[in-house]
């Protein structure tokens, strides 16, 4: 086995401590502008943490090193969970935080690829995944040995782009590109399975020639693992970990809530979900 | 470019028989021999299709260089997602398909994916305008149009064998995302390859006149040369300028020949609102010139299917519908629509 490719050993306790302040920056960005997708951020927080301190190899002094791992935020209105990440990384200033979503701001509600750390602009959901095939097809060619890793929504599975994706990476068999789907099971209308049905995720990746993994998406241990597990997947298959998750994950007071694609705060309601995000490791 | 009459191995029939715009030379697969050059002087250049590599000339690519080719299936949204990711890999991907299916289908991944973030992506679309009588499924009638709304992307529309070959090289050397309407198969030769220079953006003044101007674009510039002799002929001394670059505009190159000239014709192959017409209208406009304008093109209407030869005098783009097009501009009585 190449040895790029050997597992590294994970820190549950930093893990632990960085997702926190991942959860408390999220929670600072969106108290500011008064909404955000506050839910998403929190959510998809343990993923970032994993990604950005365990496993991506990338040099916050050197953001544009070519060979660097890269990864394709699809869903470009998860940015406020991808800019707490760069921050922490110290890709961006962590001050610079404050101006999330504010007029004339380069940390836009939906991440522009203007910005240090932002490998392509997402947001218009189906676009992501095609140009993380493209660029792992190109890693290759270049005889690079980076991963190409690309997260998407489970609603965002609904674009008929993905799966004309799905079907090249394992065509081209990429198996240094791995996909990750947040399956919280609510996108704009509703819960998936009330829109159009997608299930069974695992299954359909599969079927199109995958290594697929089904995992809680808020066990930071359990995402260590599964990016064990693809690493030493059998060669020339594309690899795909659905995570389930819950929106605002680490702030009871929002996870509990009836859910929306956009949760509403009250003004109130801020400084309850700061103590209960500090609490919460 | 290989100038020659004989059809290279693999490359579909001749489709602009029905017209060639006076040409009497034709050249075999200009866009893929030229794609073959720009690939060996930079290795960076990588192509790919969505299952058209026979029907876009660019199978001569991947003949030559078959490990920098990358076939994506009939799947244009992704032929553009991947292309565009392997531009921020360091790669320059020349990408193929037909008008329709890049532009239709594929409308918001060249906008966002190769466009908003001035990705290095080229798209190289068959099929432009009357250059099949198949029908509307595959009459690329408002693709300019499409292309020419979408910010940072440069568009251009070759007039022949010649330019195609150049275009393809001035596209490889631009950094940034391309639209270029592909001639195909056997293709005229209009432009002397010894003497003609495409650039991006700029216009060429090809015939010099003062009694009126025609303002042409792609295969259209041919048909206008064969009507300004027609009516050199009778003592009618018309100015031709082609416009291979429909963005960036060469506002300065049309503003200056219709403030001298200002009676002109607009022909193009496309359909008559949103691509050069309106282009050239728009920049009058601008300008507050007076000026008398026909259109040539394809009428508000999907074309039928049949012969182009047929097609082409039933949508009036022939020479002589444009040179009537001229006599309408210089007739001094008000003209209708």
């Amino acid at each position: 086995m190449n040895a790029t490719l050997q597992p590294r050993v994970a820190d549950p306790v930093k893990l632990a401590a960085v997702a926190q302040r991942l959860r408390l920056h999220v929670l600072r960005m969106a108290e500011r502008v008064g909404q955000g997708y506050v839910g998403q951020g929190l959510g998809i927080s343990d993923l970032l943490t994993v990604l950005y301190f365990h496993f991506l190899r990338h040099d916050p002094q050197r953001p544009d090193w070519v060979e660097r791992d890269r990864f394709i935020l699809s869903i470009g209105h998860y940015a406020i969970g991808l800019y707490a990440a760069l921050a922490e990384a110290g890709i961006i200033p962590v001050d610079e935080l404050d101006s999330y979503g504010a007029d004339g701001s380069r940390l836009e509600m939906s991440a522009p690829e203007t910005l240090t750390g932002v490998e392509m602009t997402g947001g218009s959901l189906g676009h992501g995944f095609g140009q993380a095939v493209g660029m792992a097809l190109g890693q290759r060619l270049a005889g690079r040995d980076a991963r190409t890793v690309v997260l998407m929504s489970d609603g965002e599975l609904q674009e008929g782009s993905t799966w004309e994706a799905a079907m090249a990476a394992a065509h081209h068999r990429l198996d240094r590109l791995i996909a990750f789907v947040d399956h919280n099971r609510q996108q704009a209308d509703g819960p998936p399975e009330r829109v159009m049905g997608i299930e069974s995720i695992p299954d359909k990746f599969r079927a199109f020639g995958w290594h697929a993994q089904r995992i809680d998406g808020n066990d930071r241990m359990a995402i260590v693992a599964a990016l064990d597990a693809a690493l030493t997947a059998p060669a020339g298959m594309p690899r795909v970990i659905v995570l389930d998750t819950v929106m605002g994950c680490g702030v009871p007071l929002f996870a509990n809530r009836e859910k929306n694609h956009f949760i509403r705060v009250g003004a109130d309601e801020w400084a309850i979900a700061r103590r209960q995000a500090s609490e919460v490791a | 470019m290989t100038a020659t009459a004989t059809p290279a191995r693999g490359v579909s029939g001749n489709i602009l028989t029905s017209d060639t715009g006076g040409a009497t030379r034709l050249a075999s697969a200009p866009f893929g021999h030229a794609l073959i050059a720009a690939g060996e002087r930079d290795s960076r250049i990588v192509g790919l299709t969505a299952d058209l590599g026979k029907y876009t000339d660019i199978h001569l690519f991947a003949e030559r260089f078959p490990q920098r080719f990358f076939q994506v299936g009939m799947a244009e949204q992704n032929l553009i997602g991947i292309a565009a990711g392997l531009a921020r890999t360091g790669w320059v991907p020349f990408t193929t398909t037909y008008c329709v299916f890049a532009t239709r289908r594929a409308y918001d991944f060249i906008a966002i994916g190769a466009a908003l973030g001035r990705a290095n992506v080229k798209i190289v679309a068959g099929l432009p305008g009357l250059t099949t009588g198949y029908g509307g499924t595959h009459q690329g009638i408002e693709d300019l149009a499409l292309m020419r709304a979408i910010p940072n992307l440069v568009v251009i529309d070759p007039c022949d064998a010649t330019e195609m070959a150049q275009a393809t090289a001035a596209a490889a050397a631009h950094d940034g995302p391309v639209y270029l309407r592909l001639l195909r198969g056997q293709v005229p030769v209009v432009f002397d390859p010894a003497t003609h220079r495409f650039a991006i953006g700029a216009a060429n003044l090809v015939r010099d006149g003062g009694d009126a101007a025609i303002i042409s674009t792609g295969l259209m510039t041919g048909r206008a040369l064969d009507a300004a002799t027609t009516l050199a002929a009778e003592g009618i001394n018309v100015a031709v300028l082609h416009l291979p670059t429909l963005k960036p505009f060469d506002h300065e190159a049309v503003l200056s020949l219709l403030a001298r000239v200002p009676r002109v014709v607009v022909a193009e192959n496309h359909v008559i609102h949103g691509g050069l017409a309106s282009a050239v209208a728009d920049a009058v406009a601008d300008a507050g010139l007076a000026v008398r304008l026909q259109r040539i093109g394809i009428p508000d209407c999907f074309c039928e299917s049949g012969s182009l030869p047929y097609l082409v005098r039933r949508y009036a783009m022939d020479a002589p519908s444009i040179a009537a097009a001229v006599h309408r501009v210089l007739d001094p009585r008000p003209t209708p629509g």
